[in-house]
């Protein structure tokens, strides 16, 4: 049973805070992934926890105890580093074999665990092997393993495969997935990989200039998107972000994007909605993923004629950028469903995918529709 | 056109071997000379042209390691015969072993010289790798106030010629009482290669990567015993260029050796070529004793030169 908790922290280098103020609870068994753009202070937050790097404020818990003041090798916590940081001169199985003897065990007792953890890891094979004879994901295994062996209260990875080709680094992701359900044990991820983040985590806290933006689930996260940074930086292709106005018409409401002649059709709860959030029209942002951008090649209801100017195709689906007034919408299309750029298509956009968003802010307005 | 080429290519590489080989026999000939004269009989040791072909003999380390005096009347042959194999070839040189009144063979002044030149140059060389690699991980791993003033100061102590103060250094020296003892000369040589030391130990301390460290103090370990149990084995290569350097150094300073000590402590060097003028010079005891000296630095050499190759190339050993 390990909580971690983060209380008011803060950290500075020189003159530059790369934390600031972050609180943030982790549960026990919990798969936490830190997300953000590099320089965001998601590594500093993981090398805090471990001991690596003093706190100039707040308090790291481990457990309810504070341990912001003890050294990296009391809180009996492992780390898994993005350069492995297998220890060169030593074998395979005396690099895993290397947190046992810091406790003082046996040989025999040391000798169990490290098969036992290279079976589980299936490196048995590569024990008597030395690094550099490794493959990058073997070398990933065995530093995985050197943190497991011990049983520490946490497991702290710092973006451990982004140092892996592709197709290594997909496998991968899915056996720490695998790993994490079999042996459950708190861990910490950090990494700057969206796709990452949405795949191994419990909770996704997202991190900007070293402020938590958000923290939630990763289905949370893409489709409750708590600020513009967190709308646009989780999920790919990246949200359609654009100034638009809404006005009463009729039954419903239109959202006029910038520039546009004429405003897709809302429901008409958007402009009560909106009321209740008194942002003047002025400083509203509409947010749509590209899959909320519906297109019809021919005229329908609701539908509003565009121009289709640029076809990105990804295999299973195309990217199709609409020229919407001054601004360019982002949809998503099955393959191929419009022709070539130039041709003129039509578009929707679904109301239950919208965000709103303050400008100013950059928060959301919590619209639902 | 590409036969040319080749042909071209294979040209030069046969100039560059002949002008390897021209500058390897320029570098090996004095030693050839040494090693040489060092198995002569003293009678070839000084013939023009010189000698090259003869029978090697090891009479010269005989006499390296004796004392002797000249025979003023040939042995008995009762005396011949009862004397060892060693000490005949004394006698054929027209010299006698000096012996004690109860008959023990006297040593030569060598062999206190040579065991003193090994202590001062492998103590001294412990000392200076010993302390650098210290400071250069501190340097290395922490943040410093004046970190680069410290460390300018430390190579500032090299830019002066150390001859320049050697008479204050033996006046000093002479005052609390270090002149002619080992310490004096280890403390010495310590002092000239701890520079050295520091900033080549910094160069290959920058080259380790942190994490590894980190990565022990993570796995429970302290500073201290990740330094000894991840950082020094990593380091083995700069320690054993660094040691090497400092080896020499140490191993083949004259100077200071010739002013500070006198009889005690002194090293082999300035003792060799005061054996020159000591009665009758005799070539081929100093060559003995040259050869017998360039040894242990060859032998060191040799044993590091895995890590030397690599060392040579500071900064290029792995990332």
């Amino acid at each position: 049973m390990t909580q971690i908790e983060l209380r008011g922290v803060q950290k500075f280098f020189g003159a530059v805070q790369v934390i600031k103020d972050l609180n943030l609870k982790i549960d026990d068994n919990e798969f936490i992934v830190l997300l953000g753009q590099s320089g965001c202070g998601k590594t500093t937050t993981l090398r805090a926890i471990a001991g690596l790097e003093t706190i100039d404020g707040g308090d790291v818990l481990i457990d309810g105890k504070p341990v912001q003041h003890l050294k990296a090798a009391d809180r009996d916590i492992a780390m898994v580093f993005q350069s492995f940081s297998l220890y060169p001169h030593m074998s395979v199985y005396e690099n895993i074999a290397f947190p046992l003897r810091a406790m003082r065990k046996s040989k025999a007792e040391i000798d169990g665990e490290v098969r036992s953890v290279a079976k589980v890891l299936q490196i048995n094979d590569l024990l008597g092997k030395k690094p550099s004879a490794l493959s990058g994901g073997d070398m990933q295994r065995v530093a995985i393993g050197r943190a497991l062996v011990r049983r520490p209260k946490a497991m702290l990875m710092d973006e451990p495969i982004g140092a892996l080709d592709a197709k290594l680094r997909e496998e991968m992701r899915a056996e720490i997935k695998r790993l994490h359900i079999k042996q459950g044990s708190t861990t910490i991820y950090v990494t700057h990989d969206q796709i990452e983040a949405m795949s191994l985590a419990d909770r996704i806290v997202i991190m900007h200039e070293g402020v938590l933006q958000q923290v939630g689930s990763p289905s949370e996260v893409y489709t409750r998107p708590a600020n513009l940074f967190v709308a646009q930086f989780v999920g790919s292709p990246v949200m359609n972000v654009a100034n638009a106005a809404v006005t009463m018409n009729g039954s419903g409401a239109r959202v006029t994007v910038d520039g546009a002649a004429e405003g897709f059709l809302f429901p008409a709860e958007l402009v009560g909605q909106l009321d209740a959030a008194n942002v003047g029209q002025d400083r509203l942002a509409l947010g749509i993923r590209p899959e909320g951008v519906m297109v019809s090649r021919e005229a329908a209801d609701g539908y509003l004629p565009v121009e289709a100017h640029i076809i990105e195709p990804l295999g299973s689906y195309d990217i199709v950028d609409l020229k919407v007034g001054a601004q360019m919408l982002r949809a998503r299309t099955r393959s191929g469903f419009v022709g070539k750029p130039g041709v003129q298509v039509f578009a929707k956009l679904d109301p239950a995918q919208a965000h709103f968003f303050d400008t100013t802010s950059g928060n959301s307005l919590g619209v639902r529709l | 056109m590409a036969a040319v080429t080749t042909s071209t290519e294979r040209s030069l590489n046969k100039l560059a071997i002949v002008g390897v080989l021209i500058v390897t026999i320029i570098f090996l000939a004095p030693i050839y000379w040494i090693a040489s004269t060092a198995f002569k009989p003293r009678n070839l040791a000084t013939t023009i042209p010189p000698t090259v072909v003869f029978q090697p003999e090891i009479s010269p380390f005989v006499k390296l390691f004796t004392k002797r005096s000249q025979l003023r009347t040939a042995p008995t042959p009762e005396q011949y015969a009862a004397a060892p194999w060693w000490e005949r070839l004394v006698f054929d040189g027209g010299e006698k072993v000096v012996r004690s009144g109860r008959g023990e063979v006297q040593w030569s002044g060598y062999p206190n010289r040579f065991m003193n030149s090994l202590i001062v140059a492998i103590t001294s060389t412990i000392l200076a790798v010993g302390m650098g690699t210290f400071t250069a991980y501190g340097f290395s791993r922490f943040k410093i106030k004046g970190e680069q003033d410290l460390l300018f100061f430390i190579l500032s102590t090299r830019m002066l010629p150390p001859v320049v103060v050697a008479i204050p250094m033996f006046l000093m020296y002479r005052a609390v009482g270090l002149n002619d003892t080992h310490w004096g000369l280890i403390i010495l040589y310590t002092a000239f290669n701890l520079s050295f030391s520091v900033w080549l130990m910094k160069g290959f301390m920058d080259e380790i990567p942190k994490e590894y460290e980190e990565a022990a103090l993570v796995d429970g370990y302290t500073r201290i015993e990740a330094f000894f149990k991840i950082v020094l084995p990593e380091a083995a290569t700069g320690i054993a260029a660094t040691a090497v350097f400092c080896f020499i150094t140490a191993w083949n300073e004259y100077a200071f050796a010739l002013i500070m000590t006198n009889r005690r402590a002194q090293t082999a060097p300035p003792f060799i070529p005061s054996q020159v003028g000591s009665g009758l010079s005799d070539w081929t005891v100093i060559a003995a004793g040259t050869f017998l000296f360039l040894l242990p630095v060859a032998i060191f050499t040799f044993l590091l030169r895995n890590h030397l190759l690599r060392g040579m190339s500071f900064g290029a050993i792995r990332k």
